[in-house]
C-alpha cells in the first residue's frame, strides 16, 4: 500500500561523517550544475545538458544508502546520480565537453555518464530506459547469491512508460532486491503532471503491481535517506521491491535553453527560498550542533575549487582522438 | 561423437552444455518451462512455444526462468543482468516482437560499450524465432536480422543447420557482446550430424556448403536448403553453383564472399528478408564495390516481395524464395549456359 514516510528523526543513524558526507555530495551535485548553466551559456559545450539542480537531495539519499557493489540506472538528468554513486567529477566535466580523458572518452557525452567499476549503469537518453536494466541488476544479484541491491531513477515522465510498468510487474513476481525511485518534479519536459497522469501520485501505481510505495518529500535529504533506508534494507534482506516517489522541483529547464514558459512567475524562486535541500540541510545539521556553519563554508570552499578546476581541466583537454571513433564497438571482431 | 539431432535438439544441448559449464548462464523467456500453471509455480511443461526448451527446467530448475509477456522488461532485465554478472540466455519468442522491446537492444545494449567508453561488456544472448512457412501470417513470420544486423554493436547469427546451430549458439553464449540469434522455425526438425561434445564456431566465419566455378550463392539460414536444391537441378544441366553460408551477418565474411565471386564472376544472393536495405542488397552492394572487374554478369538477388507474409497457404508459398526462383537467377546470372563449364 501506499504510505507518507514517516517525519524522520532529527539525524538518523547518521555519522558526523556521514553528514559531511552527504553535504559534500549535495554541494558538489549543485555548484556542478550551476556552473554548467554559466558554462553552457558562453556556447563552449556541445548538445544538450539537462541539470539536476534542485533535485540534489534525492541522489544523497539514496546513493547514502548504497555500497559500491550496488548498481544505479539513471535517466538524462543524470549528473546527480553520478557524482552520488562516486563517479569522478573532472572525468565527467571532461565527457561534458566532450575532450579526451572524459569518463567515457568523450563518447557518451552528458546523457550517457557512466561508470561500472562504480556500479554507475548509466545516464540514459531514453525516458524510461533504466527500469527493466535493474532488474536484470536484481535479478543478478539473486541468482549469484549476493546482496546487492539495484536502484532504477525515472522521472514524472519515465513513470507513464511501459518500461517502468512492466519493470514494477516483473520486479515483484519475481521479489528482486531493486528501488525504484520516480524524481516527480512536476513536468515531464515542458507538460505538468497535473496533465500528463491526472495529478496522482505516482507512488500508488505500486498498490496495482503488490509493491510498496511510498512518498517522500525530495527536498529533505533527512526524509528521503530514511525512506531508502527500510527499502534498500527490505531488499537486501530479501523483501523485495519498494517505489519511492520524491516530489521534488528543478531550479533550472528541461534543458539548458528552456525558456520555461509553462512556469508559473517565481515558481523557482519560491522554492530556492522555501524548500532548497542545502538550506535545509544546514539548518538541521547546524541546529542540533553537530555540524558547525565553518565547517560547511569550508566544505563549499574546496567544491568550488574543485569545480573551478574541472571546468579549467575540461576546457584545455584536447579533442578525441579521431582514431576513437571506431574502436569500442565491440568487444571481440 | 557425432549424432543425428534436430536443430532443435541441438539448440537444446548446446543450452545444457553451457548451463553446466557456467553457473552465470541463464535462461529467461516465455512459457520456456511453461508449467506455471493454477499452482504458480514453474515446471516442465511446454518448454516453449515449440518445445526447443523443455526439459532444460528439469535440470536446471531455478536457473529456468518463465516471464510475464513483458518484453521490455525481460529484455531490458537480461541486458542488465548481463552488465551486472550473468551471461543470460533471453528468448524473444518471435522476433516480430521485437517492437515492443527494441530500445532496449537497439539504443541499450549495443550501445553500452562504445557509449560508455569501452568499459562496457554486455554478454546477453537473445534468441528468437523467424521466418516463414507454418501459416502464422504477417506478425510472426518476418525475417527481420537485416534490421539488427544494421546496428552497431550487435552481432548477428542466422545458422542454417543443426552442427552449425550448436557450435554458433556456444560461442554466442561465450561471447562478451550482445547477440541476436535467429531460429528459423521451419528449421527446428532438420537433422544432421552433431557432435556430443561442446564446440564452438567463430563468428565471421562463412561456410562453403558447396563447392563450384561456375556461379557463386550466398545464402544463409533456411536459404542454405534452398539453394542446396536448386543447385542440384543446375548441376544436372552442367551449372556447378558455389555455395556460401555467412552463418553471421554481423560481422560477415566478406573476405570467402569476395573469394568466391572472383573466380566464379557471377552471383546470385538469396535472402528470406524483405529486398530494400537488406541482407541481400547489402552483399550485393559490396561485391559490386569490391569485385566490380570479376562480374561477368548482373548480380542477382532473389528474395521475398516488399510485402508484408501474408496467411493464405498459396500466398505464403509465393513469397518465400523457391529454388525454381533459385534457378532462374542462376540461369540468368550464368548467360543460359554460354561460359559455363559443361
Amino acid at each position: 500500500m501506499t504510505t507518507s514516510a514517516a517525519p524522520p528523526t532529527v539525524l538518523g543513524d547518521l555519522s558526523r561523517e556521514d553528514l559531511l558526507d552527504a553535504y559534500r555530495v549535495m554541494r558538489t551535485i549543485r555548484e556542478f550544475e550551476e556552473r554548467l548553466h554559466v558554462e553552457f551559456a558562453t556556447g563552449d559545450i556541445p548538445g544538450f545538458v539537462h541539470l539536476y539542480a534542485g533535485e540534489e537531495a534525492i541522489a544523497a539519499g539514496i546513493c547514502a544508502n548504497l555500497r559500491p557493489d550496488d548498481w544505479v540506472g539513471s535517466t538524462h538528468r543524470g549528473h546527480g546520480h553520478a557524482i552520488a554513486k562516486g563517479c569522478d567529477v573532472k572525468a565527467m566535466m571532461k565527457e561534458i565537453y566532450g575532450k579526451r580523458g572524459g569518463l567515457c572518452k568523450g563518447k557518451g557525452g552528458s546523457m550517457h555518464i557512466a561508470d561500472f567499476d562504480l556500479g554507475m549503469l548509466g545516464a540514459n537518453g531514453i525516458v524510461g530506459g533504466a527500469p527493466p536494466l535493474i532488474c536484470g541488476v536484481g535479478l543478478s544479484a539473486k541468482m549469484r547469491g549476493t546482496d546487492q541491491v539495484g536502484v532504477a531513477f525515472v522521472g514524472d515522465g519515465g513513470s507513464n512508460q511501459g518500461t517502468f510498468l512492466e519493470s514494477l510487474n516483473l520486479a515483484a513476481v519475481w521479489n528482486l532486491p531493486v528501488l525504484f525511485v520516480v524524481e516527480n518534479n512536476g513536468y515531464a519536459e515542458s507538460t505538468s503532471s497535473r496533465y500528463h497522469q491526472k495529478g496522482i501520485d505516482v507512488a500508488k501505481r505500486a498498490d496495482g503491481f503488490g509493491l510498496p510505495g511510498v512518498i517522500v518529500d525530495g527536498h529533505d535529504f533527512f526524509a528521503v535517506y530514511e525512506a531508502a533506508r527500510e527499502a534498500v534494507r527490505r531488499a537486501r534482506a530479501g523483501g523485495g521491491p519498494t517505489l519511492l516517489e520524491c516530489k521534488v522541483s528543478r531550479y533550472y529547464g528541461h534543458f539548458e535553453g528552456d525558456q520555461q514558459t509553462y512556469r508559473a512567475p517565481n515558481e523557482v524562486e519560491h522554492i530556492r527560498q522555501t524548500r532548497d535541500c542545502l538550506t535545509r540541510f544546514a539548518e538541521r545539521v547546524t541546529t542540533t550542533g553537530v555540524i558547525t556553519r565553518d565547517e560547511l563554508d569550508a566544505i563549499d570552499r574546496d567544491v568550488r575549487a574543485l569545480i573551478d578546476d574541472a571546468v579549467r581541466e575540461a576546457k584545455a583537454a584536447p579533442d578525441p582522438d579521431l582514431a576513437d571513433l571506431v574502436t569500442d564497438v565491440y568487444v571481440t571482431y | 561423437m557425432a549424432r543425428r539431432l534436430t536443430f532443435q535438439q541441438a539448440i537444446n544441448e548446446a543450452l545444457a552444455q553451457e548451463m553446466r559449464r557456467d553457473p552465470t548462464v541463464v535462461l529467461l523467456g516465455e512459457d520456456i518451462s511453461g508449467g506455471a500453471g493454477a499452482n504458480g509455480q514453474q515446471g516442465d511443461a511446454w518448454g516453449g512455444p515449440l518445445g526447443v526448451t523443455k526439459g532444460l527446467w528439469t535440470q536446471f530448475n531455478d536457473r529456468v526462468l518463465d516471464t510475464p509477456i513483458s518484453e521490455s522488461a525481460f529484455i531490458g532485465a537480461a541486458i542488465g543482468g548481463a552488465a551486472s554478472g550473468l551471461r543470460p540466455v533471453a528468448e524473444l519468442m518471435f522476433v516480430d516482437f521485437m517492437g515492443v522491446c527494441f530500445d532496449q537492444i537497439f539504443n541499450q545494449a549495443a550501445k553500452f560499450r562504445y557509449m560508455f567508453g569501452g568499459k562496457a561488456r554486455t554478454p546477453v544472448v537473445i534468441r528468437t524465432m523467424y521466418g516463414a512457412g507454418i501459416r502464422a501470417a504477417a506478425q510472426h513470420s518476418q525475417a527481420l536480422y537485416p534490421i539488427f544486423t544494421h546496428i552497431p554493436g550487435l552481432k548477428v547469427v542466422v545458422p542454417s543447420n543443426p552442427y552449425d546451430a550448436k557450435g554458433l549458439l556456444i560461442q554466442a553464449i561465450r561471447d562478451d557482446d550482445p547477440v541476436i540469434f535467429f531460429e528459423h522455425k521451419v528449421l527446428y526438425t532438420m537433422e544432421g550430424d552433431v557432435p556430443e561434445e561442446s564446440y564452438t564456431i567463430p563468428f565471421g566465419e562463412a561456410a562453403y556448403v558447396r563447392e563450384g566455378d561456375d556461379v557463386t550463392i550466398v545464402a544463409l539460414g533456411r536459404m542454405v536448403s534452398m539453394a542446396q536444391q536448386a543447385a542440384d537441378t543446375l548441376a544436372a544441366e552442367g551449372i556447378a553453383c558455389e555455395i556460401v553460408d555467412p552463418r553471421t551477418t554481423s560481422p560477415l565474411d566478406t573476405e570467402t564472399i569476395f573469394e568466391s565471386v572472383e573466380r566464379t564472376g557471377r552471383l546470385v544472393v538469396v535472402d528470406e528478408a524483405y529486398p530494400r536495405c537488406g541482407f541481400a542488397s547489402d552483399v550485393a552492394a559490396q561485391v559490386a564495390q569490391h569485385c566490380f572487374s570479376a562480374l561477368k554478369a548482373p548480380i542477382q538477388m532473389v528474395t521475398a516481395p516488399h510485402a508484408p507474409v501474408p496467411f493464405s497457404p498459396t500466398l505464403e508459398d509465393a513469397f518465400v524464395p523457391s529454388p525454381a526462383r533459385i534457378v532462374d537467377a542462376v540461369r540468368q546470372v550464368a548467360g543460359k549456359g554460354a561460359e559455363v563449364t559443361a
